[in-house]
């Protein structure tokens, strides 16, 4: 069988148990077999049930993220692992603060486009807008690279959180 | 169920016991006998309550290294969980080669490690280390108990996950005062009860075998290459794949760990494969259009360059561990299971299946392999004139016969280099679990402390450690062991002053610049076997050979048998790192025929 060498992006969800360690089992297996990661977030779900969610947008051949599932299945403490990418259509977003620094014409432009964008303003001063951004993540791109020449100053991702769409459950 | 519901509630707290004892008793439930172990701070409220028991017996090693080795050897040779027991700090470092050659070749080993107590943990205090951090990728799992309560629990849990599924080593960090507080103790669940999260598959999707069997009833060139996985699997599993094996007629060849698991007296055997592996098996592999993996997995000793590895045939991968297959060689049909189950379903599916094989075909391919095994890859030359130097290949192919003429059970493990192949191609293997060797991480040091753990499981059986005179100097420590215990393993060194494998690329690859391969003021083999309380022997010509391999296997005590062999003397047949099975190099015999080495196998290890 021929292995296809075409690269593409993956949004894998983990749902682990909530216990020490479980993160940098999950990271070290990313840097330990080389495996890129192109986001991260995790957090504690499912109350009372003691587990978290990881979800790690990362890149690579078919071949390799067949073996990134395989990998993060057979660690231990993890329940289970899906390719969200591959298992029918699913939301990826990520919030950003973004701090834009400027005066004058800048400043106005800032925020007409932040407007336009659906960013909200959640802090100003006299020379300074800090916008709260949710979208998917070439969205937020976008409107970064329009900041960029406005005064783009600072940036706070969270990362994407993922979830299938429908009645799917992972 | 209505009476379990009705039953009386157990409302009596559970029993309170000191935290080491809690450890023990656990142990003891999991059916431990014995612990590889060496003391220190951390751990002595471990070593105080091994000292008011006797369910449990303690092996001191020398060096931690040699502990997890030892539980390596006593785990691979039984099928057991072994057991080991260091101190914090520098007892867990010294572990951690023997963790990672564990996790490498599938043993399942329990290591309890001890750390400061809980409260310094993260204070650089006296022999801290961050062990559960250092041991994260040298384990399949690991803990570190921060709550008495959950020490009975972790215990019963690392021995499953040790030996579950793709076994493996398993750490468990225990604080100091974990040990010395009061725990209660909690039975291990019971064999059916699921674990929360960790729950391999084991039984093969029917409709995965039933494409198999189509696949290889289909086959005109068939090939059954198995590994590791049909020795973890069980007795049961070599049963079942020699019951296919026969069935089928298909030729079969094995991995370095999956040796023993198929006679390799048998006539359908064609011998190792890999780089050191025989002609016939390797180009069997290359030439093969239907292509059956058990519990092997690709490894880039067997498989050589990657693109040119057995290119037209289409290839069944069974295994245990998901993330082995497709990992670096693409499959048609995946089967996720155990070993031993997979072939029970194999055959059966067989059976049932109406297609015969295409038997004129299966013969003409028998035919060809037969041309490639009359070429005898294995060929060299002994003079047996007196005085005569020994040839190291037929230094084994005597310490096998003579080894077999006393019809004694017999253990071989190896160090690691040209002699580990040398065993791997001349000692003959017609069971499982007989064969222990450092396959994944190849590591020199492992034979010695792992021919002590066989022989802690088989005191009556012939354990012997073939080794190079350059890897047994660095577990050498254990022969003091060997002697505390009356542990009679046996040493068989193929002194050949080199480190020889190390030669063998510098000759062939760096232009025979022997950059520091070669040991000088090397010990005397004889006196240091003395000095350890052993019998040191040895054989500088062909003559003294057999009386030397006799009066081995006679004594009742460790031996150092120091053979010395032809210094210049090179493993083949040999597939260059970054070439292809049809590239093999072959020894004198056959006029050293080389492919030449790319530029790209000359940066593979
Ligand atoms: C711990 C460790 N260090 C280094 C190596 C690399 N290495 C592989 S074989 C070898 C030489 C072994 O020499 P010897 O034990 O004399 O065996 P021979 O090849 O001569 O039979 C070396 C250094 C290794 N495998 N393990
Ligand atoms: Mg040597």
């Amino acid at each position: 069988m021929a292995i296809d060498p075409t690269l593409r992006s993956a949004t894998i969800s983990v749902l682990v148990e909530n216990e020490p360690g479980i993160l940098a089992r999950v990271v070290g297996l990313f840097s330990g077999r080389g495996y890129n990661i192109d986001s991260l977030t995790v957090a504690p779900v499912e109350d009372g049930r003691n587990r978290s969610r990881i979800n790690i947008v990362t890149s690579g051949t078919d071949m390799i993220i067949q073996q990134i599932k395989a990998q993060l299945d057979r660690l231990v403490p993890v329940h289970r692992v899906s390719d969200l990418s591959m298992e029918g259509p699913h939301i990826a977003r990520e919030m950003a603060l973004i701090k834009v620094i400027g005066t004058g014409d800048k400043r106005v432009e800032a925020l007409r486009l932040a407007e336009a964008f659906r960013a909200r303003v959640v802090d100003a001063t006299t020379e300074s807008f800090i916008f709260e951004m949710t979208g998917a993540t070439d969205k937020l791109d976008a409107f970064l690279d329009l900041m960029r020449p406005l005064g783009l100053a600072e940036v706070s991702r969270t990362g994407v959180a993922a979830i299938a769409r429908g009645t799917r459950i992972i | 169920m209505s009476q379990s519901q009705t039953a009386p509630q157990e409302t009596t707290q559970p029993e309170m016991q000191a935290g080491a004892e809690v450890l023990l008793r656990a142990l003891k439930d999991q059916g431990v006998e014995v612990i590889f172990g060496y003391p220190g701070g951390a751990v002595l409220p471990i070593y105080d309550a091994i000292f008011q028991q006797n369910a449990i017996r303690h092996i001191l090693v020398r060096h931690e290294q040699a502990a997890v080795h030892a539980a390596e050897g006593y785990a691979r040779s039984t099928g057991r969980v072994g057991c080991v027991l260091v101190t914090s700090g520098p007892g867990a470092t010294n572990a951690v080669t023997g963790l990672v050659d564990a996790l490498m070749d599938s043993i399942p080993i329990v290591c309890l490690t001890g750390q400061v107590p809980t409260h310094l943990i993260g204070n650089d205090a006296f022999q801290e280390a961050d062990t559960t951090g250092i041991t994260r990728p040298a384990t399949k799992h690991n803990y570190l108990v921060k709550r008495s309560e959950d020490l009975a629990r972790v215990v019963h849990e690392a021995f499953y996950v040790a030996k579950s599924g793709r076994p493996g080593p398993v750490v468990i960090d225990l604080p100091k005062d974990i040990l010395i507080n009061k725990a209660p103790y909690t039975p291990a669940p019971p064999a059916t009860a699921l674990h929360r999260s960790y729950r391999p598959n084991l039984i093969p999707d029917g409709g995965q075998i039933a494409k198999a069997v189509a696949a290889l009833k289909s086959a005109k060139r068939p090939m059954i290459y198995t590994g590791g996985g049909v020795i973890n699997s069980g007795q049961g599993a070599s049963d079942a794949l020699i019951k296919l094996v026969r069935k089928t007629g298909f030729p079969i060849t094995n991995t370095l760990m999956g040796l023993g698991a198929y006679p390799s007296n048998d006539p359908q055997f064609l011998g190792m494969l890999g780089m050191h592996g025989t002609y016939e098996a390797n180009l069997a592999m290359h030439g093969c259009d239907v292509m059956l993996n058990i519990g092997a997995r690709f490894d880039d000793r067997v498989t050589g360059r990657l693109n040119a590895f057995s290119p037209d045939s289409r290839k069944i991968h069974i295994d245990i561990d998901r993330s082995s297959i497709n990992k670096n060689v693409p499959v048609e049909i995946p089967i996720v299971a155990d070993a031993g189950l997979a072939i029970e379903a194999l055959l059966a599916a067989w059976d049932a299946e109406p297609v015969q094989v295409d038997t004129a075909a299966l013969a003409k391919w028998w035919q060809q392999i037969d041309t490639w095994r009359g070429l005898d890859c294995l060929k060299y030359t002994q003079d047996h004139a007196k005085g005569a130097i020994i040839k190291p290949q037929y230094a084994i192919q005597r310490l096998y016969d003579l080894t077999r003429e006393t019809g004694r059970e017999t253990f071989i493990s190896t160090e690691v280099g040209q002699h580990q192949m040398w065993a791997a191609q001349y000692f003959r293997f017609d069971q499982p679990k007989h064969w222990m060797t450092s396959g994944g991480l190849g590591t020199m040091g492992y034979g010695l402390p792992a021919a002590m753990g066989v022989q802690v499981a088989h005191p009556d059986a012939l354990c012997i450690d073939i080794a190079g005179e350059a890897s047994i100097l660095m577990n050498i420590q254990e022969m003091s062991t060997l002697a505390q215990y009356r542990l009679p393993v046996k040493v068989f060194i193929l002194n050949n002053q080199y480190m020889g494998m190390v030669r063998q690329w510098q000759e062939l690859l760096h232009g025979s610049r022997y950059s520091e391969s070669y040991t000088a003021a090397l010990p005397d083999f004889v006196k240091l076997a003395d000095s350890f309380h052993g019998v040191g022997l040895r054989a500088t010509s062909v003559d003294q050979l057999d009386d030397v391999i006799r009066e081995m296997i006679a004594s009742d005590r460790p031996v150092i048998a120091d053979i010395c062999v032809d210094q210049k003397e090179n493993c083949f047949p040999m597939i260059p790192s970054g070439a292809a099975h049809n590239e093999m190099i072959l020894g004198a015999e056959h006029g050293n025929r080389a492919p030449g080495v790319t530029d790209d196998g000359m940066a593979l290890v």
